[in-house]
């Protein structure tokens, strides 16, 4: 038996499609922007002077970072209400879980582009009279955040993948409007492959700008000539 | 130069400092049980320039790190501008320790310039930014006084055509002036150079050695690290060697450089093999 595939539905529903393309673009924002600022406090910790802070950042990323972001998800939203008595709606947790996710990760992309400035940089700040903040915010992070692009627009990436856990809670995403669309058309074959070909339509042209935008810096952030 | 003292000195010290800058007194440094500056003694007095020689690891650059607290002294006192720093009090044994605050160290650091081997400018600045930020940031002068400060600088050590480039886009030589200019900025009551030319190719060193002499003989206070005996013999008004984390040998050039009456010292010139004959006097 050869499968007849018909697309024709998904024209008719194209507008439901897109409504769950735009709620995960805004989950995508949101957790991207919470989780990078998250994430550069968190990094800034874990590279601290001060133990107790570097403690509380370690402490932070290896929590979340050893749990699965489906566990974090499902916890913040079902768990979590019977401790605060609040139930939260399925777009505050998820945009909640993602940002920390988000955050444990990026903020390992702190610490490495912190680590990775050389020690004469801190020195020559110092030596100007900086504070240890003032090292960091004018010196420092500017050199770092140059370094970290790549391996951001490569985070953001992975989070727009990982948004799609959010279905699991019943969040208007586009992989859950495609579940009930494909459930109530009985087209799951058509209807994934329309996700599937959104995702990849979507996250092509981002890929291809993290590797220009990487092509960019690498030339104008080169610090030595020779 | 700006006087250290914003407010509070006493007319009796006002006198003092007219003189001194900078003295050590009993300093020590050691690296867990490893001494590494065994009591040192030294004052610099304004418009001076001292230069530390001595063998590699006989505490010279240890020594000008922990006058702006790059690295702190064990014991031992440090009075900038007859101010001594920090604050004294005694540990569990008794013993008297000096107790320093971080917001006070940066205050200092702020008065005192520093240029290192490495130069350490900021690759993502230009060679003016690079000049301005610590004026902006730290002195509150605004972008254009701060413009104006950075050319005055740059054009000091032969620069400002370069004000706008990177450092990656400048020579070794071109970045160590623009490092200079960076610290003069700050108008600092003395300055601290660090081997400033061991990083440099050889026809580098020339343009840097050429820029410090210019400040000494305007009346910059400098304390030098140097392993170029001809600029400590042309230029030091007095020479200190060094040797395992003492002063063994101190005095003008013409003493310490051509006429040592310590072992150590004759034996320390007579291997240095970059003691380059003395260029004439100026």
């Amino acid at each position: 038996m050869v499968y007849k595939w018909d697309f024709n539905f998904l024209l008719q529903l194209g507008p439901l499609l897109l409504k769950g393309l735009e709620n995960t673009a805004k989950l995508w924002l949101v957790a991207l922007v919470c989780g990078l600022a998250i994430g550069m406090v968190m990094g800034v910790f874990r590279t601290a002077p001060s133990r107790l802070l570097r403690a509380i950042g370690t402490l932070y990323v290896e929590t979340i970072r050893n749990t699965p972001g489906l566990v974090q998800l499902i916890w913040i939203f079902y768990a979590l209400p019977i401790l605060t008595g609040m139930q939260s709606s399925a777009w505050v947790a998820a945009s909640v879980s993602l940002s920390l996710y988000t955050g444990a990760y990026s903020a390992e992309i702190y610490r490495a582009g912190i680590a990775s400035v050389e020690l004469g940089q801190w020195e020559a700040a110092r030596a100007l009279g900086f504070g240890y903040l003032n090292q960091m915010r004018y010196v420092v992070l500017p050199q770092a955040l140059m370094r970290m692009i790549p391996a951001f627009g490569n985070r953001a990436i992975e989070l727009a993948k990982a948004t799609t856990l959010a279905s699991t809670i019943a969040f208007a995403d586009l992989l859950y409007t495609a579940k009930m669309i494909a459930e109530d058309q009985l087209r799951p074959l058509e209807t994934y492959t329309a996700v599937t070909l959104i995702f990849t339509a979507v996250l092509l042209p981002v890929s291809y700008a993290v590797v220009l935008l990487e092509r960019r810096l690498g030339q104008k952030g080169s610090v030595h000539r020779d | 130069m700006r006087s250290y003292f914003l407010n509070g000195a006493s007319v009796k010290k006002e006198a003092f400092i007219v003189t001194e800058v900078l003295r050590l007194e009993k300093l020590t440094k050691s690296y867990g049980n490893v001494p590494v500056l065994k009591g040192i003694d030294l004052t610099v007095r304004r418009g001076e320039t001292v230069c530390l020689i001595g063998a590699s690891g006989s505490g010279k650059s240890t020594l000008l790190r922990c006058v702006n607290f790059l690295g702190y002294p064990t014991s031992g006192q440090i009075f900038l501008e007859g101010k001594l720093i920090g604050q004294e009090t005694s540990d569990r044994a008794g013993n008297k320790i000096m107790k320093y605050r971080e917001s006070e160290l940066s205050a200092v650091r702020a008065h005192v310039g520093m240029v290192f081997q490495q130069f350490n400018l900021f690759p993502h600045m230009t060679a003016e930014e690079n000049v301005m930020i610590a004026p902006i940031k730290i002195r509150g002068l605004s972008k254009a006084e701060a413009r104006e400060r950075a050319a005055a600088q740059l054009g000091k050590v032969g620069i400002l055509d370069k004000a706008k480039s990177y450092p990656g886009q400048l020579s070794g030589g071109q970045q160590q002036r623009v490092a200079i200019a960076r610290a003069l900025a700050m108008e600092p009551a003395i300055m601290l150079f660090d081997e400033a030319t061991s990083a440099l190719d050889p026809e580098l060193v020339g343009e840097v050695l050429l820029a410090m002499r210019q400040l000494a003989q305007e009346g910059t206070t400098m304390l030098v690290v140097t392993h170029e005996l001809g600029f400590a013999y042309n230029v030091a008004h007095r020479v200190a060697f060094l040797h395992e984390g003492t002063i063994h040998e101190e005095g003008t050039p013409e003493q310490v450089l051509a006429n040592p009456t310590k072992p150590r010292t004759k034996d320390f010139l007579r291997g240095h093999t970059t003691f380059r004959m003395p260029e004439p006097k100026l």
